[in-house]
């Protein structure tokens, strides 16, 4: 079936028309709401004091969020929401990675908010088309499509019976579908999920972008906490944007000249220093592969180990020289020098229902060759670019599929589960058929795969309950907390990564604190006050990417030569500096790197309470599973034997020596718990914190964000 | 790789290029005047694409394009190509002005101006070589 049949096939539902180009310095000052079970469409106003306390992006989805959900709402009552928002510098192509989104919604997973960071060209173009976020609430019926032309003013919500579901078909088809020719498609974009969204907790959102050289639709992942299946329960097939004519000014930023000139800086430091550095351009993220193996630090089997004698089949460069086209400008936004969005292109799928098919897979970035390879003890490049692809297009995040499924494997290497209760899988570590397979259940919504798919705090229940196993060791082993998987770094020997993954308000993800380089390597941050020190800046300091709709990556992967004689080196000040010039470029405001900071305190901690306020947010939640802190087995004390007998020596003042093995592993598990409920107290206090994790009102007024109903919920658990 | 020069242009046909030679240059700086003129009707060496500065060991600089295409490659919107005669041009219509080619360019002939949301480059019009009093920039063929 061609796309005008399929277009033919639409039912309109309903048209809105609007007023476009109202965009001034970075801000439309208005979002768009739309409700997929009534059909109403309507503009809301942004207010002065809702650009100065939520700033946009992550901000402007929780405030949205807030408003529009009760302390009640679970993942898949019909006024949960996902909302879509760029952020102030969103759709700026002069300074690199200025092109994200920021998409919030309850996580099915977690229970509370999710927030997940992603590229692609529809942040951008929906703001040039006139709103600052996107907030969908409601269930449809049956399958739709929203349609927003930019250009025209118009939207459409239409039934859409024939198009596909999985996200590289479905993006394809839309593309063609709402582009006059084939220059073009470069002006629309789509949010697809994919046929496994619906029968998972780890359903993903698909964001594309055209890509000109190569000729086909390109998928960026919104991949934590399952935000595709809330969009695919909303019965949404897709969302497509459509917005010609950007330009360089197209934001209308108050200073073009000060935006314009940081960013060929920029450009001009990637373009000297990159190759040598991270080679992000030749690699994207893999790059780190072989750093983390070298350092022990690289997830292998369920987080087991750090490293692994065949990690050397799957370091970056194998897939820079077998896979990975070169030399192209591979941003996922206009203007993104470094690159990182690596495809491979012609690979041929050997299983699932696209066997045989040519196809062009986005990544491998680090987490998904890390996630779904060596921690799934696969070390095989062609396995990990076909799991890539199939996670991609059937919506499922690969961190997610990765940390749960090591997670079954571990389990069915120790009879914990077998063939009878996986259906026949045999999941051992290595199988890269049985990955595969699982995926593709996950698909169709058969067999074991749904099973995994609910992600690992279900499945401890799950094997705890129906086949007598023991929960206390499976919560031991299980890489989750808060019920979100752990992203992929080994954070056993780095304190402060234990606090960076677990205390963060999402869920046990990277982006809010990596701290191992600093703590475990460098030795930066040696006492509690340094690591709670760190705690406090680095998560304030990333959070406000989310705000303006930056990506983290041109920050610290990438540094001029003079970084190293800064005083604090690993801030990278002069990029700092940089996101305080473009901010205040775009915007005409006058902040500086304290007031940065202070932006991102008021929404980490406005969100810090909405998850009190959704059940969430508890001190028991920000305790990590032991995996994550320390070694749970026999084989992980004996893997670092050394480290740990000198760690009982030094610090823990016991002498191995006259010790058996299971009392070593009792006296570190002793240690290193206290570390972490001490490092935990003194981050609440740094956090102006109570000692359960709850912002006081004192905080919360410091900040100015003590509204009525955010007192009234931190009230209750003062 | 992918093909990403214009089919019209056939490698090894005859480009006519700006050359220089910094020996000879007198600084008069009336090649910037005169490109600026001619494409932004003001005599203004920022807006010039042709440029005369010192090096920072104190030797002159001339700053020309060699028509090299580089800039061609790391355009995210294929809004630079070769025209029919292998000059590189910027079609300003497609242009998103991210400015990633000024900072690629190997000879800094990428141009950038506070006043412009496109970048600008050399044609080799030769329009500035006839105000050039001793020769030091010239249009060549190679």
């Amino acid at each position: 079936m061609n796309v005008e049949e399929m277009r033919k096939s639409h039912k309109r539902l309903t048209e809105f028309a609007y007023q476009t180009g109202t965009i001034d310095r970075g801000y439309n000052n208005r979002t768009l709401y739309i409700n997929v079970s009534t059909n109403e469409i309507k503009e809301k106003p942004v207010s002065q004091e809702m650009k100065e306390k939520f700033i946009g992006g992550k901000g402007f989805g929780l405030k949205l969020m807030w408003d529009a959900v009760n302390d009640n709402t679970k993942w898949n009552d019909p006024e949960n929401t996902i909302v879509v928002s760029g952020g102030p510098v969103c759709g700026t192509t002069q300074y690199p990675g200025a092109g994200k989104s920021l998409v919030v919604s309850i996580s099915p997973a977690t229970g509370i908010v999710i927030d997940s960071n992603v590229g692609g060209y529809f942040g951008p173009y929906l703001k040039f088309s006139g709103f600052d976020a996107m907030a969908i609430q409601g269930k449809a019926e049956k399958d739709i499509i929203i349609y927003i032309n930019g250009d025209d003013g118009e939207i459409v919500i239409d039934e859409a019976p024939d198009e596909a579901l999985d996200g590289h078909v479905l993006g394809e088809q839309l593309t063609e579908m709402y582009a006059k020719d084939e220059k073009d498609k470069k002006n629309i974009s789509v949010i697809t999920a994919g046929s496994a969204a619906k029968h998972t907790y780890m359903g993903l959102l698909n964001f594309t972008f055209y890509d000109l050289r190569r000729q086909v639709t390109r998928l960026k992942q919104a991949g934590r906490g399952g935000i595709g299946t809330v969009f695919r329960d909303k019965n949404i097939k897709g969302i497509v944007v459509r917005y010609a004519g950007t330009k360089g000014n197209s934001n209308k930023p108050a200073n073009f000249d000060k935006v314009a000139r940081t960013g060929i800086k920029l450009h001009r430091e990637i373009e000297r220093l990159d190759d040598n550095l991270m080679r992000i351009r030749q690699v994207g993220t893999a790059n780190i592969i072989e750093v983390m193996s070298a350092h022990d630090l690289l997830p292998t089997h369920n987080f087991q180990y750090g490293t692994h004698e065949n990690v050397v089949n799957i370091h970056s460069n194998v897939f820079r020289d077998n896979y990975l086209t070169q030399g192209l400008p591979d941003g996922c936004w206009f203007g993104c020098s470094l690159a990182c969005a690596k495809a491979a292109d012609k690979f041929k799928l050997k299983t699932g229902p696209y066997a045989g098919k040519l196809v062009t897979v986005d990544g491998p970035e680090y987490e998904t060759a890390a996630g779904v390879g060596s921690n799934l003890g696969i070390f095989d490049p062609e396995a990990i670019l076909e799991i890539n692809f199939y996670c991609d297009t059937y919506a499922i995040d690969t961190i997610s599929f990765g940390t749960t499924t090591a997670f079954v494997m571990e389990c069915f290497e120790r009879g914990i589960i077998n063939k009878d209760i996986t259906g026949g899988l045999e999941l051992k570590f290595g199988n890269k058929e049985a990955a595969l397979e699982l995926l593709h259940q996950m698909s169709r919504g058969e067999g074991f795969g749904p099973i995994v798919g609910k992600g690992i705090r279900k499945l401890k229940q799950y094997f705890a309950d129906n086949h007598g196993a023991d929960y206390d060791f499976l919560h031991d082993i299980g890489m989750e907390a808060k019920g979100l998987e752990y992203s992929q770094y080994m954070s056993k020997e780095s304190l402060a990564q234990q606090g960076g993954y677990t205390f963060a308000n999402k869920g046990p993800q990277h982006d809010e604190a990596w701290l191992i380089f600093m703590d475990m390597v460098n030795n930066q941050i040696p006492t509690f006050d340094d690591k709670a020190e760190a705690l406090h800046y680095f998560p304030m300091f990333r959070t406000w990417f989310g705000l303006m709709g930056f990506c983290k990556l041109p920050w610290n992967d990438i540094f001029p030569e003079s970084n190293k004689y800064q005083d604090e080196p690993a801030k990278i000040p002069e990029h700092v500096q940089n996101y305080v010039d473009v901010y205040n470029g775009v915007t005409g405001f006058h902040i500086d790197k304290d007031e940065l900071i202070l932006q991102s305190e008021r929404v980490y901690n406005f969100q810090k309470v909405f998850n009190l306020r959704l059940g969430g947010g508890s001190r028991e939640s920000d305790i990590a599973p032991y995996r994550a802190v320390g070694p749970v087995t026999k084989e992980e004390y004996l893997s670092r034997e050394d480290r740990y007998n000198k760690e009982m020596i030094e610090k823990i003042g016991m002498d191995p020596s006259n010790m058996t093995l299971e009392e070593r592993i009792a006296a570190t598990r002793e240690y290193r718990m206290k570390q972490y409920y001490k490092l935990m107290d003194t981050v609440y206090a740094r956090k102006g914190w109570s000692d359960q994790g709850v912002p006081t009102i004192e905080k919360l007024q410091e900040l100015g964000m003590d509204f009525p109903d955010v007192i009234e919920v931190v009230k209750r658990y003062l | 790789m992918y093909n990403i020069i214009d089919s019209k242009y056939e490698r090894g046909a005859i480009l006519k290029v700006l050359t220089k030679n910094e020996n000879i240059c007198v600084e008069c700086h009336q090649c910037e005047d005169a490109c600026s003129v001619a494409f932004f009707k003001a005599a203004d060496r920022e807006k010039s694409s042709v440029r005369v500065d010192r090096k920072k060991t104190g030797e002159i600089n001339l700053t020309t394009c060699t028509q090299c295409g580089v800039c061609i490659d790391v355009c995210p919107v294929q809004a630079i190509s070769r025209d029919k005669n292998g000059i590189v041009r910027i079609n300003k219509k497609e242009c998103v002005g991210c400015f990633m080619c000024v900072a690629a360019c190997p000879e800094d002939a990428m141009m950038y101006n506070k006043d412009l949301i496109e970048p600008f480059k050399c044609v080799s019009c030769g329009i500035c070589t006839q105000e050039c009093p001793t020769g030091a920039i010239k249009i060549e063929d190679i």
